[in-house]
């Protein structure tokens, strides 16, 4: 019996409760020597997740879920209220942390085929968190109620509306009546805060219980396929020979990554601040511009290239399929190879949905399908003239919204073609044709351009890309 | 009670019923238990589904104020907002005076995915700045991906307050043929 008054407190505490005789074996527990640097994803995922807690319930101390006074709560936690810029953007920086970790450690699993016999269902828990962990993401982002906050429910009602049949009824039940309106943010405040969150915690529960039945995975032997006969066996007979004790051996690995993780996130938080937050949420202003954050951008993007005739199905089928691919993988291979350079089809897969998120992810932001509504005039510079029949064209060029669309020396938008050097390329006949009729993605403009203005437009257009070293002076046509 | 050894005059399968039928016992009421709990919470949260929509008329201006023109936009409450609702309760319409007697109005739902359709005075074109839709004057498509026109809303002039007919969000819907 100890004589330190602290330690005899504690050895009581520890006869009651069980610490060293349940928690410490499970620190303990042996994991393989080579489990090293690649092994770090899934405990930071973990400490993201923390930080969301944490952060997450500070936050909804002083957040009111309904109609304007959730905006009027927002503004007070972001600019009145002591830390709460801080917090809102460490829930911000976590979210992003966090959906980005659980995909990195995904992927990491995958190349590593650690799904296959016997941690199948640690994969499949895994998929269905990941799924529930971008929910999460999605209703969070909602939670920031404002103009966009409120656009993107709309956005996702009608998607989810497309589907066949049920479609109507999922979509009024995201909304919580037709409208988005007060109730559809109380709901999405209930499906963040109680059950999503729910379903993470029992998730991971699982998850850990998994892996602490099968024991974490060996690094793949590109001369050692799995065999479900004698797998077991054998990661028993190394791991007694070879193992080393999880805590502190391997931990110390998660521990420094997980507080690199951290600190970004703070470091974010202190210097990016919190997302700036748009226009109240009013479902009439139609001065909003919906944008999914970062993580859904690509899908956005998609949704934007599709042809019209395959966007229900791809709107539908991507979470779906994807769902569906994902969970049951294990169930199609379970043993053989394990080793990436004996499976050129996974490091394939990895790098074409890496390049496919990259560059959906691009141009989700840079929009080109979308009219630009802040395009500026054309300046003297680029029309060659600042007054005369030319400028007149340039002009009306911008009143018309024909550079919403179309870029002209690099003022405008990019739905349309560039008619930088449309004077090259097409006759006065071939534009006045297809300003007037229009066509493939260009409406008509017959009944709203006067035969004035038309021809105003023309004659500018004819000179570009034409001598445009040799500015025309007194807006004389060529 | 506990206490009683079974002894031969008791065989050991009529303590295998009484363990069998408790334990199916145990395992209905929990079912009966669940049923309890969830209906009323199930029910509750699925009622806006079930709701039948509504429709109202709602002023949105007196009927001098609207000149034979272009669209504007106009504000007003939504048909079936909560009390908390605040300013989400708002729902707007594009609307334009045709001629003296002739109103015409548009959900400013893009039928595409939703987002609030611009009416651009000049081309007289609605422009959706999410991905790109274009619809004419009379709501058409003119260009982009949206699979129908904008959803067109009653109008009706009342007492000389003109009113629009709110109502749903207007869902595209996928038809299986």
């Amino acid at each position: 019996m100890s004589k330190n008054p602290l330690m005899r407190t504690w050895n009581w505490i520890d006869n009651r409760i069980g610490y060293s005789d349940y928690i410490v074996p499970l620190m303990v527990h042996l994991v393989p020597d080579s489990a090293r640097w690649w092994y770090i994803f899934g405990s930071a995922t973990l400490c993201a997740f923390m930080v969301q807690v944490f952060t997450g319930v500070c936050l909804a101390m002083a957040y009111v879920p309904g109609g304007e006074k959730t905006y009027e709560s927002l503004v007070y936690i972001t600019n009145t209220a002591p830390l709460g810029n801080l917090l809102r953007g460490m829930h911000y920086y976590g979210a992003s942390a966090m959906v980005m970790l659980a995909v990195i450690h995904m992927i990491q699993v995958y190349m590593h085929a650690t799904y296959k016999y016997p941690r199948e269902m640690n994969w499949m828990s895994g998929v269905v968190l990941l799924f529930v962990v971008l929910g999460m993401a999605f209703t969070g982002q909602l939670l920031r109620w404002d103009a966009n906050g409120v656009w993107s429910v709309t956005v996702a009602a009608e998607m989810a509306g497309r589907t066949p049949i049920i479609g109507p009824t999922i979509a009024h039940f995201i909304m919580g009546g037709e409208t988005v309106g007060g109730s559809t943010i109380t709901r999405f405040f209930a499906m963040h805060v109680f059950i999503m969150p729910a379903i993470i915690f029992a998730g991971i529960g699982l998850h850990m219980l998994l892996i602490m039945r099968h024991g974490i995975s060996e690094m793949p032997d590109a001369n050692d396929p799995v065999d479900p006969e004698t797998y077991k066996e054998k990661y028993e007979e190394r791991i007694h020979k070879t193992g080393v004790p999880f805590w502190p051996d391997a931990m110390w690995r998660d521990m420094i990554f997980s507080t690199i993780i951290v600190g970004i996130i703070l470091g974010c938080s202190l210097f990016l601040g919190p997302p700036t937050l748009d226009p109240p949420p009013n479902p009439s202003s139609i001065n909003a511009n919906p944008l999914p954050d970062w993580y859904f951008l690509w899908y956005f993007a998609v949704l934007s290239l599709l042809p019209p005739k395959l966007e229900t199905w791809v709107i539908l089928g991507v979470p779906i399929l994807g769902f569906l691919g994902l969970f049951f993988l294990p169930m199609i291979s379970n043993k053989g190879h394990r080793a990436p350079s004996k499976r050129p089809w996974a490091g394939g897969t990895v790098i074409f949905g890496s390049v496919a998120f990259l560059v959906l992810t691009i141009y989700g932001y840079k929009k080109p399908w979308s009219p630009d509504f802040g395009v500026k005039e054309l300046p003297a510079s680029v029309v060659g003239t600042d007054q005369g029949p030319l400028m007149e064209g340039a002009k009306l060029m911008h009143i018309k919204g024909c550079l919403y669309c179309h870029d002209i020396s690099g003022y405008g938008g990019h739905r349309g073609p560039e008619l930088t050097e449309i004077g090259k390329l097409l006759t006065r006949d071939d534009l006045i044709i297809r300003i007037n009729n229009g066509g493939h993605n260009m409406p008509a403009f017959a009944s709203s351009i006067s035969s004035d203005e038309l021809h105003l437009i023309v004659d500018f257009l004819l000179t570009r890309g034409v001598d445009q070293d040799q500015p025309i002076l007194n807006g004389d046509s060529p | 009670m506990n206490s009683d050894q079974p002894t031969n005059e008791t065989p050991c399968c009529q303590q295998q019923q009484r363990r069998t039928f408790l334990a199916r016992l145990s395992i209905a009421l929990s079912a009966v238990i669940g049923v309890i709990i969830a209906l009323p919470g199930i029910g509750f949260v699925l009622a806006p589904v079930f709701r039948k929509p509504k429709q109202k008329w709602r002023k949105v201006g007196k009927l001098d104020d609207f000149k034979v023109g272009g669209f504007v936009l106009v504000q007003y409450e939504d048909s079936s907002s909560v009390p908390w609702a605040g300013i989400t309760a708002k729902e707007g319409a594009w609307i334009r005076r045709a001629s003296e007697t002739e109103f015409i109005a548009f959900s400013i739902n893009c039928r595409h995915l939703g987002c609030p359709v611009r009416w651009v005075d000049d081309p007289r074109l609605f422009m959706c700045p999410c991905h790109g839709g274009v619809y004419y004057e009379d709501g058409t498509v003119a260009a982009g991906p949206p699979p129908e026109p904008l959803q067109r809303l009653n109008v009706r002039i009342n007492n000389g307050q003109v009113e629009i007919e709110s109502g749903p969000t207007p869902l595209t819907l996928t038809k299986i043929t």
